[in-house]
């Protein structure tokens, strides 16, 4: 009895995996269709993707490095989800986190304690950025989709004012003053990018684990997320609920920018049009469906991602596959997670082989 | 004023049959650069416009698909196809050579037509046309009771012998004509070019004007004259010069955003959607 608990367990566990590595397997399946269509040669193509972001060290460290900011805007995402909410705003949230974090510079203070003073500002102004979908949802029932959707855009065009306006180099007008010396993260490794703001993101995400199962809020949440109107008669806020997704996302989200400026050589700074930051956010979705909205498998997830983000690199170097490649794959693999038959189809194949099994064992 | 109204006017059909498509914008994209292609290949605007609408149309059926007899989540197809449509547009614009930019040769555009003060792409009668038609065939056939039926109470509806899942395949192809002529119009019309930004958050004012109007094709109409009249007001402000010197060209841009969401805000509280929208049918 006690072996079956824990193989029930096990597969608890293990189907969400086997979906996810299902749907990776399909997107992979249309990238390779695709180059074929254009005359590239997908092998060549995947194992430069792979070499580049597992094959070294150097590629470990750098596909690391850009799982950071992912594994926080993938939590914003996921917490939304398990709340039954659906927040794309993380993407707006992460440019004012930036551009907080880089007016904290603005000032001095000593060390740990600038860096500290720092993530706080972007936690609290991401958070800020969040505040009114909730209200808007609360007050005026405005889906969130359509709140975040635009305070993303007017987010961008504030970030980009404040970088050109107000937090400018005064010698390099194309980007705005680096983040102070006492406000950056150290190196993991150096040389790469790999900095220690990937422990923040990694105490985040347990954090959310255990904020997510092991409180009454965290309880609460996943009761409304999973029937909201049970969740309701059993005297769960649904107010108090919308309010906690979206300022803990929106904190979340803001971290990550945060980290991404304060961590990332050689800059230190936001460029003008915000290259290092554009699409993370929407990125965070993705990572958040592939990790199944739990908070481990959004640490793996994220490597993922990143590993194909520092791969797609090396692939159009050395296969001249266009980086853009990945993205396409991504919109796939999202795409065959929408579809729960996936999980049918899987049901399907693995019924047949225990039966295969059971007849063998008679 | 023409994509946003057009692809709202999708968004509402399919709306009505009771599935929520947030992946407009991506739809729009794709269909941009395929319009674009379209055009070229058969050498005329005609062909463009009709090579989008079946792009839109396509992905209307992946998406119709997905979400019918496969019994997706609606708001994450959206996502994926957004996601999807960025990738492929990039990575195409990519292949056909210049970097993130691809122009449409000026012959195969639709010509204007001059009135007056200036000139009228003859795709703005269209639309209007096409509000009227749609408005017409939601609220005053047989055909319309039936989509509402499918978008109110699917269990009703098969009762009543309608083909639920067939009905809103159906309607998601349609709309995907709709916004796929939509994206066929930003390359082949208006900027005569294809960027991976020529979308530029028109899918999602689309449907926040599916929001202002009710679902109403005249109201999205009118909603689009509106947000298109920002927009428009936005790149010709941000040109003017003496008003650049006073209001950065950020805040201008952020303009058509700021006002979408304070009508959503100001209007949503007397908006009734239909009530099985979002969800899939599945019989009992």
């Amino acid at each position: 009895m006690g072996s079956r608990d824990r193989f029930r367990a096990l597969h608890q566990y293990l189907n969400p995996i086997n979906e996810s590595l299902l749907a990776g397997a399909i997107g992979l399946a249309v990238g390779s269709i695709i180059m074929l269509g254009l005359g590239h040669s997908p092998i060549e193509a995947y194992s430069s993707l792979f070499r580049g972001s597992f094959g070294s060290v150097y590629s470990w460290a750098e596909s690391l490095a850009n799982a950071t900011p992912l594994i926080l805007t993938a939590l914003t995402f996921a917490i939304a989800m398990r709340g039954g909410l659906f927040n794309i705003g993380a993407e707006g949230q992460l440019y004012i986190g930036a551009i907080a974090a880089v007016s904290v510079s603005l000032i001095q203070l000593s060390a740990p304690f600038h860096l500290v003073v720092a993530l706080v500002a972007a936690m609290i102004a991401g958070a800020l950025w969040s505040l009114p979908v909730a209200i808007l949802k609360l007050t005026r029932g405005v889906h969130e989709v359509i709140s975040t959707i635009m305070l993303n855009w007017i987010a961008r065009f504030f970030a980009f004012y404040m970088i050109a306006n107000v937090l400018m180099d005064p010698v390099r007008g194309e980007k705005t003053i680096s983040i102070a010396e006492t406000s950056r993260f150290a190196r993991v490794i150096p040389g790469s990018s790999l900095n220690y703001g990937i422990v923040v993101s990694i105490l985040a995400a347990l954090l959310i684990l255990f904020l997510l199962w092991r409180t009454t809020a965290g309880f609460e949440l996943r009761a409304a997320g999973h029937n909201p109107e049970s969740s309701n008669y059993a005297g769960i806020s649904h107010k108090k609920q919308v309010l906690r997704v979206f300022l803990i996302g929106g904190a979340l989200a803001g971290l990550a920018g945060a980290v991404q400026v304060m961590g990332r050589p050689p800059t230190y700074a936001l460029i003008s049009g915000l290259p290092q930051m554009i699409d993370l956010g929407f990125d965070g979705i993705a990572v958040a469906m592939i990790g199944r909205n739990h908070p481990i498998g959004i640490i793996f997830a994220a490597i993922f991602f990143g590993g194909l983000m520092v791969g797609g690199r090396m692939m159009q170097m050395s296969a001249g596959v266009p980086l853009e490649l990945v993205r396409i794959v991504e919109g796939v693999i999202i795409l065959a997670l929408a579809v729960p038959e996936l999980k049918r189809i899987f049901h399907f194949v693995r019924a047949k082989f225990v039966r295969k099994e059971q007849r063998g064992g008679n | 004023m023409v994509p946003i109204t057009l692809a709202a006017i999708g968004e509402i059909i399919e709306e009505s049959a009771g599935l929520f498509n947030i992946g407009l914008e991506g739809m729009i994209l794709i269909s941009a650069l395929t319009g674009a292609l379209g055009a070229e290949y058969f050498g005329s605007a005609v062909g463009g416009l009709l090579v989008g609408a079946g792009t839109g149309a396509a992905l209307g059926l992946i998406f119709g698909m997905i979400n019918t007899y496969w019994r997706g989540d609606q708001l994450i197809t959206g996502v994926g196809i957004n996601l999807l449509a960025l990738g492929f547009v990039a990575f195409m614009l990519i292949n056909l050579g210049a970097a993130g930019f691809h122009s449409v040769p000026r012959d195969v555009q639709i010509k204007l037509i001059p009135v007056g003060v200036g000139s009228l792409s003859p795709l703005v009668l269209v639309t209007i046309a096409l509000a009227f038609i749609v408005y017409w065939v939601l609220y005053r056939t047989q055909l319309g009771i039936r989509i509402k039926a499918v978008g109110e109470n699917p269990a009703a509806a098969d009762v009543a012998g309608i083909r639920v899942n067939a009905m809103r395949l159906s309607a998601a192809v349609v709309a995907g004509a709709f916004v796929g002529l939509a994206g066929a119009y930003l390359s082949v019309d208006w900027f005569g070019s294809v960027t991976k930004e020529i979308s530029a958050g028109r899918g999602f004012i689309a449907l926040a004007v599916v929001v202002f109007s009710g679902l109403n094709p005249l109201l999205a109409l009118f909603g689009g004259f509106v947000f298109g009249f920002f927009d428009g007001f936005a790149t010709w402000i941000s040109t003017y010069p003496k008003i650049k010197d006073i209001i950065p060209w950020q805040f201008v841009a952020m303009a058509p955003y700021i006002v979408t969401l304070l009508v959503v805000a100001g209007v949503i509280g007397r908006v009734r959607f239909p009530k099985a929208l979002g969800i899939p049918y599945l019989r009992e």
